[in-house]
């Protein structure tokens, strides 16, 4: 009921939150506002996206043809390189991290995040990190991969190399940060009447993939300090000549860096389940089942590090250990999967940007589980580590997988976060530009790896030629889809079509309030009335009543 | 209606699962299988495929039956008719996963152990060389200075990597051949002859044991045809042990980045019959008596890569090609200091 108030109080088209004239200035400020600090966390890491990629067509224009005839071949690896770190630490993570920051308060019923200041700070290390990285390109970009592995990593340029490690490591602190307050939120911050399996999934995501970041970030941490000594002061620790052992800094790299694409995707399954009942008309299927997948996704995460070593300097018998425990994550994994087609299934869908792009996620997302089990296979994986088929794999579960799922999140709460809609038309030609281009890029990698190519070459055998060219078309379709999308955000912003309270007539909590909602996010207290997914309850009447389902329904203009 | 319905999931299952037989067998997406061990390998993948496929196409179909039959009618501003869950099938689909994975899990070990992965004297972790300890040292810690990278030669040893199949555990291979992997070559050492080559030449049908090592940072030594790869490490001894089968000239690709002109570590392998092995062997044993001291008394440490590349792009018949990538025209103080 009160809900429905408020509903009705927020009808006047000035959003509360931009009531102050102008407040852009808010934007560039130590904000402890966590919907500001959530916008400053998407648009940076949207801008840095925007770096990545065209670093990514730095890649893909050497490798249209077989000879390295672009550019040098070391400033060659350092696009690759830099490109990896941007993609996952100044753009996926915090990308992510953006919209937890926004929705999650606002789906808990909370007036901001545990700790206001210490999430300013975590957002406020990002920039200086991302400037850090990018400035490698001044005195010699890192070269050895976002890999980074050593003996390579420390024989090379030792300025760009101390750059990344900087970087990373002031990248890493902020998602620490982000992850203390994001546990903290989720766990204190609720309202009273919402227990744990009354939050909305997006909630049990980030409290599955806070986790993974708490232990398995320091780890990292670790390992590339002790890479910076070796780098800086020549110490062996990861030094074979002198005693050490380069296989120990694998480990530890990857003891984070596999949690690392659980941190990026986990997140996403999250915003996921939240943005396809709600354009399906139809609750979640088996939300426990999506809640405690995420929990064992996150445990899991933490045992297959090794599969990234099979080629290593690693015996057999942890080849056989790590291969089936890789094996085990596509069971969580695979529930959902099958519980989002299930929802979808049956439902009344609403074909709208959001909803395409989300379905878009299942259907790419599953091609990179598929191949992704495949590369748990000690054998076949023998074959194909560190070929094309990876970097197929990899971009189908980060891009197909974490990307289009942000996108799908951009269109779902963008009327929330800006009191705007975005345009639908140009939604629909982002969504299959992005489809088809990127499936243009990247489905023929796999049969490029198998074929024999390896990764991280600035040339190739003449053989691979046509399909390469293949994949540099569908870097550029990918590269011009980015166009329509920024142009719609950016349009719809400013002078977009104002957006009611609840545009999408959705059942968590942040769409209770006013778009964007004002500065402590509610008027009034609200009131769980309703669990996150209870949609089609006006096919059955036995729990709400129909008035509470019409002031609902009022919400939309 | 109800019983098109249930004819038509039938038929849409066993179209499904022909399909996905049919995918698994001719997707072709493997080149030629050299080895004994690669058709292991493709069987398997096949077996991987036709699951994929199976998955792929009912997912997939499922999302666009219900993007054509389910969207939403114009004017219907209803909901669906709400279905929260269904345990049973939620307990199908996690059994089902279950099972293929347990399966794939147990058919991938009884690959690799086919392959010789499991090989005791190939799967045990050591650590870096063997050594003496020295006080304060830690622990399997080599000594320092350890100039010998080169694995030695004859006696047996443990090393990772993809060791002998269970049949053959405990016998020697047929040939041995020392690989040492540099930026940004490979060289193939043959320990009883003392043959030296830039290209690997082995014979068909007969097991080769290929001791692993690198000089300066990891590489890794891969063959597409033979579906093997190992990283070469410095300071520590990996091993791949397999048998050539069929006749013909094929990459051997490091797979690992090893500095800006990893694309270019690029040699081949020729499988070729016994005899004609015996053959190639006895030329270069021939030739190497000639120029005895040029390829060996060298320290690569003192030379720039180009300069040090020069003798075996001379000896080796390393193609134009890629000769011209490993005299760059700029920029190769760059990397290994």
């Amino acid at each position: 009921m009160t809900t429905a108030g408020i509903e009705t109080t927020v009808k006047p088209p000035e959003p509360h939150g931009e009531s102050d004239g102008n407040n852009w200035r808010k934007y560039f400020s130590f904000s402890t506002d966590h919907k500001v600090i959530g916008i400053q966390y998407l648009v940076t890491s949207f801008l840095f996206y925007l770096i990545g990629g065209l670093l990514a067509e730095g890649v893909r224009v050497e490798l249209a043809t077989p000879d390295p005839d672009f550019v040098d071949p070391q400033l060659y690896n350092g696009l690759f390189t830099v490109h990896a770190t941007v993609m996952i630490f100044l753009w996926i993570v915090p990308g992510t991290a953006g919209f937890a920051n926004y929705v999650i308060p606002l789906a808990i019923g909370a007036k901001d995040m545990a700790f206001p200041r210490l999430n300013a700070v975590g957002f406020w290390l990002i920039p200086p990190g991302g400037i850090l990285l990018l400035s490698s390109f001044f005195v010699g970009a890192p070269g050895a991969g976002w890999t980074s592995y050593p003996p390579l990593s420390v024989v090379g340029d030792k300025a760009g190399q101390l750059l990344w490690i900087l970087s990373v490591l002031v990248l890493g602190t902020s998602s620490i940060l982000g992850a203390i307050n994001f546990l903290s939120t989720i766990l204190k911050m609720r309202i009273p009447d919402m227990e744990l399996n009354d939050m909305p999934l997006f909630c049990w995501a980030m409290l599955a993939a806070s986790a993974l970041i708490l232990v398995s970030t320091p780890v990292l941490a670790g390992a590339l300090i002790l890479l910076c000594f070796d780098l800086m002061a020549g110490t062996p620790f990861f030094n074979p000549m002198a005693g050490g052992d380069p296989v120990v800094y694998q480990h530890m790299f990857w003891f984070y860096s596999h949690p690392a694409v659980y941190i990026m995707i986990l997140p996403v399954f999250g915003m996921i389940s939240e943005i396809i009942p709600v354009h399906a008309r139809k609750p979640i299927f088996g939300y426990q089942a999506i809640a405690y997948s995420s929990l064992a996704i996150s445990f899991l995460g933490l045992i297959v590090w090794a599969h990234h070593m099979f080629t290593s300097g690693t015996p057999g018998w942890l080849r056989m250990f790590f291969m089936i425990a890789t094996m085990a994550i596509a069971v969580p994994t695979g529930i959902k999967v099958f519980s989002w087609v299930a929802t979808i299934w049956g439902g009344k869908l609403r074909l709208n940007s959001a909803m395409l792009f989300a379905i878009g996620f299942v259907s790419m997302f599953l091609v990179g589980g598929l191949s992704g089990v495949m590369l748990a296979s000690v054998p076949f994986d023998i074959h194909v580590h560190d070929t094309y088929f990876i970097v197929a794999h990899l971009h189908y579960v980060l891009f197909g997988g974490s990307v289009f799922g942000i996108y799908a999140a951009v269109y779902h709460w963008f009327p929330k976060m800006t009191g705007r809609m975005m345009n639908e038309f140009w939604g629909k030609v982002h969504f299959f530009l992005t489809f088809f281009g990127f499936n243009l890029c990247f489905l023929p990698m796999h049969w490029l790896g198998l074929q024999g190519m390896p990764r991280r070459v600035a040339q190739y055998n003449p053989e691979f030629a046509t399909v390469n060219m293949v994949c540099t078309v569908g870097s550029f379709i990918l590269a011009i889809s980015t166009l329509p999308f920024l142009f719609n955000a950016i349009w719809s912003w400013i002078a977009g079509p104002k957006a009611s309270a609840n545009p999408w007539r959705a059942l968590t909590l942040e769409w209770q309030t006013s778009s964007p909602p004002p500065v402590e996010n509610f008027i009034e207290e609200p009131v769980l009335w309703s669990g996150p997914y209870e949609y089609g309850i006006d096919t059955l009447s036995d729990r709400q009543s129909v008035d509470e389902l019409l002031t609902e329904v009022k919400g939309e203009v | 209606m109800k019983i098109p319905n249930v004819i038509t999931a039938m038929l849409a299952g066993i179209i499904l699962t022909l399909a996905s037989l049919w995918f698994g067998q001719n997707h072709g997406l493997m080149p030629v299988a050299a080895s004994e061990e690669a058709p292991l390998v493709d069987d398997l993948f096949n077996a991987m495929m036709t699951i994929a496929a199976g998955l792929f196409i009912l997912v997939q179909g499922a999302l666009v039956i219900s993007i054509i039959k389910f969207r939403k009618r114009p004017g219907d501003e209803t909901d669906a008719f709400p279905v929260d869950g269904n345990l049973s099938l939620e307990i199908v689909w996690t059994a089902i996963p279950v099972v293929i994975v347990l399966g794939l899990s147990v058919y991938s070990f009884e690959v690799y152990n086919s392959m010789g992965g499991l090989d005791p004297m190939a799967s045990h972790d050591h650590g870096p060389h063997q050594m003496a300890m020295t006080s304060g040292a830690a622990i399997a810690a080599p000594l320092p200075g350890m100039e010998d990278t080169m694995p030695p030669a004859t006696e047996q040893k443990i090393a990772l990597g993809v060791g002998a199949s269970p049949e053959n555990q405990g016998n020697p291979a047929d040939l041995e051949v020392n690989v040492m992997g540099l930026q940004f070559a490979w060289i193939f050492t043959y320990p009883e002859s003392g043959v030296v080559s830039g290209e690997l030449h082995i014979p068909a049908g007969k097991e080769v044991q290929l001791n692993i090592a690198a000089q300066d940072v990891l590489h890794a030594f891969w063959v597409p045809q033979f579906r093997l790869k190992q990283d070469a490490i410095p300071a520590r001894t990996t091993e791949l042990r397999f048998k050539p089968k069929v006749p013909g000239d094929y990459p051997v690709v490091c797979a690992e980045l090893c500095g800006a002109y990893h694309g270019a570590m690029q040699t081949r392998v020729v499988v070729e019959t016994p005899e004609d092995f015996e053959a190639w062997l006895q030329t270069q044993i021939a030739l190497q008596k000639d120029a005895a001291s040029q390829t060996v008394a060298m320290n690569p440490g003192e030379l720039s890569d180009g300069e040090f590349l020069t003798p075996f792009v001379r000896d080796m018949g390393i193609d134009s090609a890629a000769l011209e990538q490993l005299h760059p025209p700029a920029h190769h103080e760059h990397h290994n200091s």
